[in-house]
């Protein structure tokens, strides 16, 4: 089958498709209602369902990039997330005037994104020395550290309290913050980071990434330099959290040690988790999960008669039962669930079956 | 010893260094210059004797995480939970009985009877997957310490020693000289010391467990070859089954420990947790002695840089781990 499959005809065939065609039905189905949503949604969805479903949903991503195709499971993303926050309010406008320099938007972005990416790559330096399960340990450590350090240092980070009143720059006279406006800013910004990490999973250093991650010898012998490309994958993964930290900053107008805390660090793991990190859709379906149970766990529990402090006991739960049935998430009882969908009942085999 | 000091003739020269500098200012009366350098003695020896026991207290969380690594290779980020299930558990037994002792065994046998049903339950259905296993023990730590919050409240408990326990005791070091030409002793809460001394013989007794009796044998054949030592016929599950309780009932005497130096309330768990990842990372995985040395390093770490530099204390600590990672990725004492 393969083999016919990839004759230089079939090849030509689907060259020759348009682009129209080439993008599967799902894509422009997802993509229209999420373009047309502000015509019949209301600001509280857009601004605190939607916009913050991108923002967890870019940051889950940089961890399942790194988590998915370079193996490596880093808690570190709210991290870099939260320095790209902090920096960008040191260098842009806060309301803490004695810190912040207000400058422009065009440095300040940029160079809190590179701090970021400095910091991402720093620290994939120092956990690409050991694998697996250390990296989880290393990466929550640098989580801890981070955290502790912003609350103490009053002198650049102002300790407990951080900034406040960091705001978007009011770029061709929009404001940003304004619901809409920011539905549309979070949901380029996905979707920006969404295809770029498709895209890049598929180019060559994606490809050389997914090989490190599965047989590290072989890639060596072939003379890729696997801890290059690990350390590659952290900065690229920072980038990515840099992006998500600076939207973040802004959807709440402030930063402060607790936004890039362990209990963040951890829930940024459990959306991905729970979405699955097979493929770059489950950061975004993990985060909308996670946003929705926020939002209204509460309710729901008063209404079942238990106390809304129980929030971490449900999303506690949810990933237990997620992780122990299905260590894929979301993604995986999709794939399960298609599965057994072809199955041919006579032979009672899967659909990969020659 | 011989053979560190041939492989590494400069750190020993180093090592060496600190270690008599360290003993001059421990037992030598301060010039005045020393103590306008960097304040009265009396603040050091309480940092260094501080340092020392909450040392002790680190090896004792330390240790039975390390010791699970070591032979299951799983990494229970649950153990920060346990530690504070034992110190809630303690609390309850010395508040309901009075006995200030009872809290230990209680603490070890209730959170050593948790880690068998985590073993059973848990660890046993998923041998093998490093990364699922370590997912689970944090959904079952974000679990654990939300019922905990939800049994206790937020509220701070402090399990107290017994009379004949508290109170200063007169240590033979002398922190000052008096103008009339007489001694200063150092006066030091007596709990601690009897805490740390009590850890020292936790410790030894683990080594001795380990490296001289046939559980221990079976325990170190575990750690090298898993595998080969289950072909040999013995039982490994059960051997699994009785590290993982022993190392969680010490993490539950722990939780008394701490419960009794500082107190029992939520967050103490995340506290422990990365104190011992830390130490483990810094020691060396699955290494007791790594434990020990690592615990004594971050625990006076932490004392001397909240003396010292106050606002970067914290950071010490990760400091010293970002360093060893740097040098020595396999930790201080780890084996390659």
């Amino acid at each position: 089958m393969a083999l016919i499959e990839n004759t230089p005809a079939a090849i030509d065939a689907v060259e020759r498709r348009s682009l129209f065609e080439r993008i599967p039905a799902a894509y422009w189905l997802v993509g229209f209602v999420l373009l047309v949503m502000p015509t019949f949604a209301s600001p509280f969805v857009l601004f605190q369902i939607f916009g913050w479903t991108f923002i967890l949903g870019i940051i889950a991503l940089s961890l399942m990039f790194l988590g998915g195709y370079g193996g490596m499971v880093s808690l570190a993303q709210m991290t870099f997330a939260g320095s790209a926050g902090y920096m960008l309010a040191i260098f842009g406008p806060s309301a803490i005037t004695d810190i912040s320099m207000n400058w422009p938007w065009y440095i300040a972005i940029p160079l809190a994104l590179a701090l970021a990416v400095l910091f991402g790559t720093l620290t994939g330096w120092l956990a690409v020395r050991t694998a697996g399960i250390y990296t989880i340990m290393i990466t929550l450590a640098i989580a801890a550290a981070f955290f502790y350090f912003t609350r103490q240092n009053y002198t650049i980070f102002n300790g407990f309290s951080g900034f406040n009143g960091v705001l978007p720059p009011k770029l061709f006279g929009v404001d940003w913050r304004g619901s809409t406006a920011f539905y549309y800013l979070t949901l380029f910004w996905a979707t920006l980071c969404y295809f770029a990490v498709l895209y890049l999973s598929r180019s060559p250093f994606g490809l050389a990434l997914q090989g490190v991650r599965d047989n590290q010898r072989r890639m060596s012998a072939l003379g890729y330099n696997a801890n290059a490309h690990r350390v590659a994958a952290y900065a690229f993964a920072a980038l990515l959290a840099g992006i998500g930290g600076i939207l973040l900053t802004w959807q709440s107008a402030q930063i402060s040690p607790g936004t890039a805390g362990i209990g963040p660090a951890i829930d940024i793991l459990v959306i991905a988790v729970i979405g699955g990190l097979r493929h770059p859709v489950g950061a975004f379906i993990g985060a909308f999960i996670y946003v929705i149970l926020k939002t209204f766990a509460l309710d729901a529990l008063v209404a079942v008669g238990l106390s809304g402090e129980r929030f971490q006991l449900l999303i506690g739960l949810g990933f237990l039962v997620i992780v122990f049935w299905s260590p894929d998430g979301i993604l995986g009882l999709w794939a399960k669930w298609r599965d057994s969908r072809g199955k041919d009942p006579l032979r009672d085999r899967g659909g990969d079956t020659p | 010893m011989r053979r560190f000091v041939d492989r590494h003739p400069l750190w020993s020269v180093i090592i060496f260094a600190v270690v008599a500098v360290l003993l001059w200012m421990i037992f030598a009366v301060w010039p005045d210059w020393l103590t306008d350098a960097i304040g009265r003695k009396k603040v050091f020896l309480n940092a260094l004797f501080n340092g020392i026991t909450l040392g002790g207290l680190y090896f004792l969380v330390a240790s039975g995480f390390t010791l699970i690594f070591g032979l299951m290779r799983n990494v229970n980020l649950a153990h920060g939970s346990l530690y504070l299930l034992g110190g809630y558990v303690g609390y309850l037994t010395a508040d309901a009985t009075g006995m200030w002792l009872l809290a230990f065994p209680a603490a070890f046998i209730v959170v050593g009877a948790f880690g068998v049903l985590l073993q059973i339950f848990v660890f046993r259905r998923m041998e093998g997957e490093d990364l699922r296993q370590t997912l689970v023990t944090i959904g079952i730590s974000i679990v654990m310490a939300d019922l905990m919050l939800w049994a206790w409240g937020g509220d701070f408990y402090n399990i107290s020693p017994p009379e004949w326990l508290s109170g200063p005791m007169q240590t033979f070091f002398v922190t000052s000289v008096k103008r009339s030409g007489e001694l200063v002793y150092m006066k030091y809460p007596m709990v601690r010391l009897v805490i740390f001394a009590a850890s020292i013989v936790v410790g030894v007794g683990m080594w001795l467990l380990l490296n001289r009796t046939r559980i221990g044998m079976l325990i170190r054949a575990g750690v090298d070859d898993r595998d080969m030592l289950s072909a040999t016929g013995a039982r490994i599950q059960l051997v699994f089954v009785a590290v993982f309780a022993f190392g969680a009932g010490l993490a539950g005497v722990a939780g008394v420990v701490g419960g009794t130096f500082q107190s029992v309330a939520p967050g103490e768990d995340v506290r422990f947790l990365l104190a011992s990842l830390v130490v483990v990372i810094v020691g060396g995985m699955g290494s007791i002695p790594g434990a020990a040395l690592g615990a004594l390093l971050i625990g006076l770490a932490e004392q001397f840089g909240s003396v010292y530099f106050p606002t970067y204390a914290v950071v010490l600590t990760f400091l010293i781990m970002v360093v060893v990672l740097a040098f020595r990725p396999q930790g201080l004492m780890g084996r390659n």
